[in-house]
């Protein structure tokens, strides 16, 4: 699914990711831990195709194919799909506005007819009660006026309605009560299937008691120093990230 | 025509067209509508004596600080005659359905044989100025010229000594006017360029009610000036929604005037959708006259290429608990332009008042300009006054999350330009027009992403 080799990347100059490498299988959910600064988020927007992210070095192949040319809106339209950390507030954009341009970019994309205003609706609502969202999400300006909560779960329904093959979650579980951290996992949890993967960016241990991973990866310093199975969270609580702060010189 | 005073004379800066404009006066005066009036005579007579003393405004002046009327130097304007022109499709902005009001003006002339008048209530009286003046005079002599004054506005005392035609449109005490009047006003100009000014005179009685729909278009055919003047009054307790869509051929000159009247308890809510013209300037001051008066003047704007396009305003708070709010909201592509100039004057008796007012613009382009300029006089202490001003790019983080949940760039962007429009124009009350105000972003949205730019 995912295959990122020997990946350097830079933000204003200073190279954030050093040579990190990092293999997901079809069906894999895998979690990277790290401390603040070990350049969890870069990798998140590196791979999706932000301004401002240089690669300096490397490649990262989605389902087989170099995607480090593609467009952002490729990207998704691959299959790529990035929870944000900060979900952005767009005023004056209706939320239900938004996913069905959204849905109907990625479909475009995929070659499928595009969904009339009814059918998309209809799907959105259907992604919505499956995920226990309430439909005032669905009659405000994207993400404006949402609570934390609110924008988390927003970032999750967008995801079970583009339903892509990769999702990569940046710290999702941030400030997050344990109400909306179980909608999150849910709608993680119902994604997983034999073709889809998923990577979950964490600080904590805490999101990966719902979101069970295959293996856990511990970025420092801008590489991948230390991977196991789903134990692994579990030492780091424990331990901290201290014991890793000399790897990544 | 009589020499003009030996002072104005001496004081006279006048360009090239400006000549050309007294010159026409001169040729023309005896045969403008009215010309046997005598006051109107004295009125035309002092307007071109105003006129002639300041000619065209230049950015010397302060209030054309970032206007240069320049252009129209290169051009020679030929005065309207009475030639009629087809017209095979009107630029209508509403659905109409039965009972509908529709006056179209070709060139500043009135034009019955495309008007369609529908049934307006008792007490509503439409005509056009050329036929009041001839057939009854009186009834415009209390208002014309009197809520519009020229000195100090040459375009305005321009249009005075030359205006032939326009709206005169008195709505009568109490009454309600349901449907929407739609004023088109077309300018034409097939072979040389065309100059005409037109002169609106809008009475609305006591309590009286009525929503107006301008829309300026060209016919694609060449450039004209239209230099528009429109006096309002509003009386005690009455509303006037007065929307206009300024879709000039890109060639033309759009400069409107209007001077605002507000008594007790009145109501004027404006909006404005500015496209078009290579250079336009609307002009609105409003005085808040009596107590509760309150004034929305909002508009948005989108400009390319070498647009210039400007917005004048100046509110006058004379009265305790008046209140006004101002919205102009812009998208500046290209080479393009915007000014806005924003007075407001608090008069030492208006207390309780408040004063708001928002320019707020888009720049897509390095090369697209806002000057921006705010003016807060008040003179009395306890009213709440507020004014802001932002120009920027796009949103780059709205932008890139639209784009990575799959929106190609060009949608994203179109999404962003018609969010950051659409609050001003959903504040409209007319129902219908909504729908064509937002239809006219989409096509210059779209006519945006054809040319590749935005």
């Amino acid at each position: 699914m995912l295959e990122i080799k020997n990946l350097h990347a830079t933000v204003d100059g200073k190279e954030i990711l050093r040579g990190l490498d990092l293999s997901i299988a079809a069906g894999e959910v895998h979690a990277i831990m790290g401390p603040n600064g070990s350049g969890k988020s870069t990798l998140a927007y590196v791979m999706t195709g932000r301004e401002g992210y240089q690669v300096t070095e490397g490649e990262i192949l989605f389902k087989g194919r170099d995607i480090l040319a593609m467009t952002p809106e490729e990207r998704a339209g691959e299959g790529l799909f990035l929870a944000f950390q900060y979900p952005v507030e767009i005023p004056g954009v209706p939320n239900t506005t938004f996913l069905k341009e959204a849905l109907n970019a990625v479909r475009q994309y995929r070659g499928e007819a595009p969904l009339d205003a009814m059918q998309s609706l209809r799907l959105v609502r259907q992604k919505m009660k499956e995920l226990g969202v309430t439909e005032e999400l669905l009659k405000r300006a994207v993400n404006v006026g949402f609570s934390g909560g609110e924008k988390k779960r927003n970032e999750v329904l967008q995801m079970a309605v583009l339903d892509p093959a990769l999702a990569v979650l940046d710290e999702t579980d941030s400030g997050l009560d344990i109400d909306a951290l179980k909608t999150v996992a849910d709608g993680v949890n119902a994604l997983r299937g034999p073709e889809r993967s998923a990577l979950v960016i964490t600080h904590y241990q805490r999101l990966l008691d719902y979101i069970v991973p295959d293996k856990v990866h511990v970025l420092a310093g801008g590489r991948i120093v230390r991977s196991g199975g789903k134990e692994l969270a579990q030492e780091l609580e424990q331990s901290g990230y201290a014991a890793f702060a000399g790897a990544a010189a | 025509m009589p020499p003009l005073p030996a002072r104005r004379l001496k004081a006279m800066d006048a360009t090239t067209p400006a000549l050309s404009f007294i010159d026409q006066y001169g040729a023309s005066r005896d045969h403008l509508p009215g010309s046997t009036l005598p006051w109107l005579s004295a009125l035309r007579e002092t307007a071109i004596a105003d006129f002639a003393a300041d000619g065209l405004p230049t950015p010397r002046a302060e209030a054309w600080k970032y206007t240069n009327l320049r252009p129209l130097e290169k051009l020679a304007f030929e005065t309207v005659s009475d030639e009629t022109i087809s017209i095979d499709k009107l630029p209508t902005l509403l659905p109409h359905g039965e009972g509908g009001h529709r006056l179209v003006f070709v060139n500043g002339a009135f034009r019955a044989d495309l008007s369609l008048l529908g049934d307006f209530p008792d007490g509503v009286e439409v005509n056009s100025l050329a036929d009041l003046l001839a057939r009854d005079p009186g009834a415009l002599e209390t208002h014309l010229g009197r809520f519009g004054i020229g000195e100090g506005q040459p375009m305005l005392a321009l249009n005075t000594a030359l205006m032939r035609d326009g709206l005169v449109l008195r709505i009568g005490a109490g009454v309600t006017v349901p449907m929407p009047i739609e004023v088109i006003y077309i300018g034409v100009a097939p072979d040389t360029p065309r100059a005409f000014h037109p002169r609106n005179l809008i009475v609305l009685e006591p309590r009286s009610r009525a929503t107006i729909i301008e829309h300026h278009a060209g016919l694609g055919t060449g450039g004209y000036l239209a230099n528009s003047v429109s006096e309002v009054l509003v009386d005690a307790g009455a509303a006037l929604h007065h929307y206009k869509v300024q879709a000039d051929d890109i060639d033309a000159f759009h400069i409107a005037t209007s001077h605002v009247r507000l008594e007790k308890d009145a109501v004027y809510d404006s909006f404005t959708l500015a496209t078009g013209a290579r250079l336009s300037r609307q002009e609105i001051s409003v005085r808040l006259a009596d107590t509760g008066a309150e004034c929305h003047l909002n508009g948005a704007y989108m400009l390319r290429s070498e647009q210039h396009c400007d917005i004048t305003t100046a509110i006058e708070h004379e009265a305790p608990h008046t209140s006004s709010r101002e919205v102009f909201k812009g998208v500046i592509d290209d080479d393009a332009r915007a000014v806005f100039q924003g007075r407001i004057v608090v008069h030492p008796k208006a207390q309780k008042s408040n004063g708001h007012q928002l320019s707020k613009a888009l720049l897509l382009s390095d090369r697209a300009e806002i000057d921006a300029k705010p003016e807060l006089e008040i003179y009395a202490d306890d009213v709440k006054c507020s004014h802001g001003a932002t120009a920027g790019d796009l949103d780059h983080a709205a932008l890139f999350y639209l784009r990575s949940r799959g929106i190609p760039e060009a949608a994203a962007r179109h999404l962003l330009i018609e969010a950051f429009l659409t609050d001003t124009i959903r504040r409209i009350a007319a129902e219908g027009l909504c729908p064509a105000l937002m239809a006219s972003v989409g096509a210059w949205l779209s006519d945006a992403a054809q040319r590749g730019t935005s």
